[in-house]
């Protein structure tokens, strides 16, 4: 497929040479059920044909009528060798380029139970907390370890990436000031320079003024200003002393952003100890590999007056009803989906499965072998140093940690490059008489000699690297407290990481336990389906995954000359041809790393596209009510204002009030918002004329691509009018969810937006005319790329359109299931949904004083993890079933939801008590059944063993039913002292 | 409770569910018992400084519970002159004495006639029958 994206051959040849093809197909893999079940699911939704399903759900004006021009499936097989192929053109050099991103040890460990392990990978973020109680603790280690380095009482679990987290910051000084503040935020001009240059890009819609300079002569005030931003240590790798800086930037009502660097906070006086307000930072080089820019989480954290401020997704210690020890998602209210433009942020999924491995890293390691590594690094460091200084060059002459900034003086840099080439060695080029090296924990003593090496420029060392250790003394190696590099005021006296779990696990036994211990407490895809609507938890097949940990996929720095990412370039470009022809749409980015990026940078190219027709005072964006919360919170951040547009009681838009509307703000109209298929799960018959009717007020159509799994193959959002879409690779092109994050979310564009496509400060990328980056590298999230690729090239243009087709299948056959038992809303004219369903569970609150939290509880001991709750409607339930699922399995889970109605029917008889019954209590943990008491009206076998399959395979909840408000009225987001 | 007592006759209402008691010049503020009760327990109040001055066009705060947030509108325009400090550490006061521990604001008016904008008990009530059908 990939050098023959055409088929060639006739018909009479295929049908001569089919038998000799590989006989296992990928598509049938991916897909759950077989084509007699296909056939009988047809059956019981009232149709002969798949043909004429579709035919009645996708509407005729547009869909589109020919196959996708993506050539055949492959086996897994082929696909490995053309990967191979591939990957082998990616060169992987001994990297010290630093800014930002290290080599970095996985532990083996980790790296097989965590990283390759669909049992930490394929869940959903962690809102049904009493089924997620393992990564939920593995996401508050994380932030005990973040608030015991940087030494500030609050910390989130996690943010996309560094710069973009940096971005956040500077979006909570904004919103933690008072109105009159200039909006005035300074930022260190020796920070990483894809920080600076977010920070642009999301400066300039807020309305924020970037001053860019030198923290030590900076004017600061007199008038308020929001904050500052200084990185530590800098860029350069100076560590400078931040304490007189904290002063002024207060002095002048702003507050300090650090963005530290997560291992020298080890050795380093942490933020919070001189003044910092915020501390942001990557946590990459805790055993995440460099993936040439991601994925890996990024840390936040902050000052207990900020708690409600702070974005992102916060885990909470509470209890359950039994009164144990339990963790949830904490104050939610902040985030998007409850607050939409008011949010703190549009951000959604984060990076939850690297968070998990870089507090695993720390669990592991523990305090001392923390600090042990980063000794190791920073005399390694000193002791390049010293050689470098002995062949001439002068360097770190201020303190440093792992990077020097090394003044060339008189040699030639071409010189030098071409004899770091020679060894395979990359480092960072300042200018003509600069270069920069950052070590890192994959550093050996045989890298400094190859460096020094290089740096002799041929001729011999005149020294042994080893010598160099004994400069101080002649048979006591350096140590770091005789080190004049740290200063002693700089040197960290607190301790961390004192809890228990970092200092128990160090074995690798003990850590593999541990890693099962929390994974037997997660529902995973390994466990069942997790019907969610709207998140697309299909198959992330493990043909897609294993290519992520090749060396030349993981271990690539994102800044590597582009001659040494080959592959990647070819991975890259077919992947966006793919996309391309899916989506109909000639430009794509894969910059963004998440849905939500998508949506902020979709929008930017939008406003960016007016601005460039002279209209630059367009800024009303329209939304549905029935959209997710991200594109209000979106909008806002892309510096629009946000009008609602209603929707009919069919969930669909109202075309009356999108005319009044569109008409209202005619003359600033920027875009429209629109979910399509919409958020209810149907396909709206108006979407051209919604589409015509934007256009000609002079907006923007902006497709949100969530339910992108109900499309591919079958018709294309340029083709119906949207000027802009975002995909989500995490739903519909099987990048795992990570239990909630990682996810990409690439922005495919009409041909009159390509040139304002997002670029990057140090690698030439986007379009000549961009917004600026949007994320810290620039293909984001580059090291699961290979997924989607993978995924597009086994399934083929049949095999894509046959997931979408078999998408739909499901999600009609489990509403035609249910359907004599709930009330299933938002069918179409002919009684038919999309790719997801909604059931209705409002009336059972009077009727049995029953929630749909209830029933969502109750599944679990059913062995089910909840449909989407509560959305896009309260009180109800939104099932996603995807095409993964076997016939079998969606009866298994209608048979649990009919079960339950049953459940809620003996209460609306009477004949069980309304409020100590089954659902109620949901979910039963082991001990709970099992306690010599049992006071309850109902069987322990009814609790615990609902249903026959319960007493073959049984999950149970770890712990019982969640208070979710002593978790928000009291909130503590680090590991409690035992 | 009876519909009454839910509502009391000696308090004025906004469409969005805050009541306004006068007091000479000083108009106090809470929630009604519906609303409270559709937002179930309160866990976070962010409401304005003291000397702040707030109008019927604008939020001045919101009240958070471990789903929802409601958007505080004032019924009177005015000056801030005292909060509710106790809310800060127990939020359930809303929830448990909507019209009395539970009040939010207490403003100094400026305009007495806009309390003539604002719904009666009757017509409070009926507007949540409405709500609730």
């Amino acid at each position: 497929m990939i050098d023959e994206m055409t088929p060639t051959s006739n018909a009479d040849e295929r049908q001569a040479t089919r038998h000799l093809h590989f006989t296992d197909n990928f598509v049938d893999r991916h897909i759950g059920p077989r084509e007699e079940e296909v056939n009988l699911m047809l059956e019981k939704i009232g149709y002969a044909s798949l043909h004429n399903l579709i035919e009645d759900i996708v509407p005729a004006d547009i869909r589109l009528n020919r196959s996708l021009n993506l050539g055949k499936s492959q086996t897994e097989y082929e696909i490995f060798e053309a990967l191979r192929k591939i990957a082998s053109q990616n060169e992987v050099y001994r990297c010290f380029i630093g800014m930002g991103y290290h080599n970095s040890i996985t532990p083996p460990v980790i790296q097989r139970n965590i990283l390759e392990n669909p049992g930490w990978y394929t869940q959903y973020t962690p809102y049904q907390a009493e089924i997620a109680q393992g990564r939920l603790e593995a996401l508050l280690n994380f932030q005990t370890m973040v608030i015991d380095l940087t030494g500030l009482p609050i910390a989130n679990a996690s943010l996309l990436d560094e710069s973009t987290a940096a971005a956040e910051a500077m979006g909570m000084c904004l919103a933690a000031q008072k109105a009159n503040a200039r909006r005035l935020f300074f930022v260190s001009e020796t920070c990483h320079p894809q920080t600076i240059s977010v920070l642009q890009t999301r400066a300039d819609p807020l309305g924020i003024e970037l001053l860019i300079g030198d923290h030590r002569d900076a004017t600061l005030g007199p008038a308020p200003i929001l904050g500052a931003l200084v990185q530590y240590p800098a860029s350069d790798g100076v560590v400078y002393d931040y304490t007189d800086f904290a002063q002024r930037v207060h002095d002048a009502n702003g507050l300090l952003v650090v963005a530290a660097d997560v291992l020298s906070l080890t050795l380093l006086m942490p933020p919070g100890e001189f003044g910092a307000d915020i501390a942001i930072g990557s946590t990459q080089r805790f055993g995440v590999p460099m993936g040439y820019g991601g994925p890996y989480a990024a840390y936040f954290a902050t000052k207990e007056e900020f708690k409600r401020k702070t974005p992102g997704r916060i885990v909470g210690v509470s209890e359950d009803s039994e009164g144990r020890f339990a963790l949830r998602l904490a104050l939610q209210t902040r985030e998007q989906h409850i607050r939409r433009e008011k949010a703190t942020s549009n951000i959604c999924t984060a990076q939850v499965l690297l968070a998990v491995m870089a507090s695993m890293y720390a669990v592991y390691h523990g305090p001392k072998g923390l600090r042990r590594i980063a000794e190791r690094v920073h005399l390694l460091t000193c002791v390049l140093r010293e050689g470098l200084k002995r062949l001439g060059y002068s360097a770190g002459d201020t303190p440093y940690f792992d990077t020097l900034r090394v003044n060339l003086n008189s040699v030639n840099i071409k010189d030098l490059l071409s004899a770091a080439r020679a060894k395979q060695i990359n480092f960072r080029v300042f200018d003509c008489t600069h270069v920069g090296i950052s070590l890192d924990e994959a550093t050996s003593l045989r890298d400094v000699r190859n460096l020094l090496e290089v740096f002799a420029l041929g001729k011999n060392l005149r020294f042994e690297v080893e010598d160099l250790i004994g400069i101080h003394s002649t048979n006591v190696p350096i140590k770091l407290q005789d080190s004049q590099h740290i200063p002693k005021p700089l040197q960290r006296k607190s301790s961390y990481l004192t809890h228990r779990v970092f200092n128990t696990y160090h074995s690798e036994t003990e850590m593999l336990r541990y890693i099962q211990k929390l994974q037997e407490k997660d529902l995973s895809l390994t466990t069942s389906m997790i019907p969610l609507g709207s998140c697309t938890m299909k198959l992330n097949a493990t043909a897609e995954m294993l290519p992520v940990t090749w060396p030349e996929f993981s271990d690539l720095h994102p800044f590597a000359p582009l001659e040494q990412a080959k592959g990647y370039q070819i991975l890259f470009k077919q992947l966006e041809a793919w996309l391309s022809e899916i989506t109909g749409f000639p430009g794509i980015s894969l910059q963004p790393n998440a849905g939500s990026q998508g949506e902020y940078a979709g929008l930017l190219v939008i406003r960016k596209y007016h601005q460039r027709q002279g209209e630059g005072h367009r800024d009303i964006c329209l939304i549905p009510q029935s959209a997710h919360g991200t594109n209000p919170a979106s909008a806002v951040m892309a510096g629009m204002q946000v009008v609602v547009i209603r929707c009919d009681d069919d969930g669909n838009i109202d075309l009356a009030n999108l005319r009044a509307k569109t008409e209202e703000h005619r003359r600033n109209l920027a875009a429209a918002m629109i979910t399509y298929p919409s958020t209810h799960g149907g396909f709206e018959e108006q979407i051209r004329e919604i589409c015509d009717i934007v256009h000609q007020h002079g907006g923007q159509v902006y497709m949100d691509g969530a339910n992108m799994n109900a499309m591919v193959g079958l018709s294309r959002p340029k083709d119906f009018g949207s000027d802009v879409c975002h995909l989500n690779l995490h739903k519909t092109f099987c990048i795992p969810h990570g239990g909630g994050g990682p996810g990409v979310g690439p922005i495919c564009v009409k041909a009159h937006l390509v040139r304002f496509l997002p670029t990057h400060p140090v690698v030439t990328v986007g379009g000549e005319d961009g917004i600026g980056a949007i994320s810290a590298a620039p293909w984001g999230s580059a090291s699961i790329l290979p997924i989607s690729w993978a995924y597009i090239a086994m399934m083929g243009a049949q095999g894509l359109k046959r997931a979408t087709e078999v998408a739909i299948v499901n999600a009609n056959y489990v509403a035609k299931s249910l359907e004599p038992h709930f009330s299933v809303l938002y069918k179409g004219e002919k009684g038919l949904v999309a790719h997801e369903c909604i059931i209705d569970l409002r009336s059972f609150k009077k009727t049995a004083g029953v929630s749909v939290s209830d029933v969502a509880k109750r599944l679990m001991d059913y062995g089910f993890h909840a449909p989407t709750v509560s959305w896009p409607v309260p009180g109800t339930m939104m099932i996603e079933p995807t095409e993964s699922e076997s016939k079998a399995e969606l009866d298994r889970f209608s048979a649990a939801l009919i079960s339950i109605r049953q459940e809620i029917a003996e209460i609306e008889a009477g004949t069980v008590d309304r409020s100590d019954n089954v659902l109620k209590n949901a979910p039963h943990t082991a001990k709970h059944v099992t306690q010599t008491e049992w006071a309850h009206k109902y069987s322990r076998e009814k609790a615990a063993f609902p249903a026959p399959w319960t007493c073959e395979r049984k999950f149970w909840p770890p712990v019982a039913r969640i208070n979710e408000v002593l978790g928000d009225r009291n909130l503590i987001c680090a590991c409690p002292p035992m | 409770m009876s519909e009454e007592q839910k509502y009391p006759e000696d308090l004025k209402y906004r469409e969005t569910h805050e009541w306004a008691r006068r007091e000479s010049d000083i108009v106090i503020v809470g929630i009604s018992d519906y609303a409270q009760e559709e937002l179930q327990d309160v866990v976070y109040v962010e409401l304005p400084e003291v000397g702040a001055v707030v109008e019927p066009e604008k939020e001045f705060g919101a009240i958070e519970s471990v789903k929802a947030a409601f958007n505080l509108w004032t019924p009177v325009s005015g000056e801030i002159i005292e909060v509710n400090e106790e809310l800060e550490d127990a939020p359930e006061l809303i929830n448990e004495y909507p019209y009395s521990l539970g009040w939010l604001i207490k403003i100094r008016m400026i305009n007495p006639d806009e309390l003539e904008n604002l719904l009666s008990p009757n017509e409070y009530r009926a507007l949540i029958k409405g709500e609730r059908e």
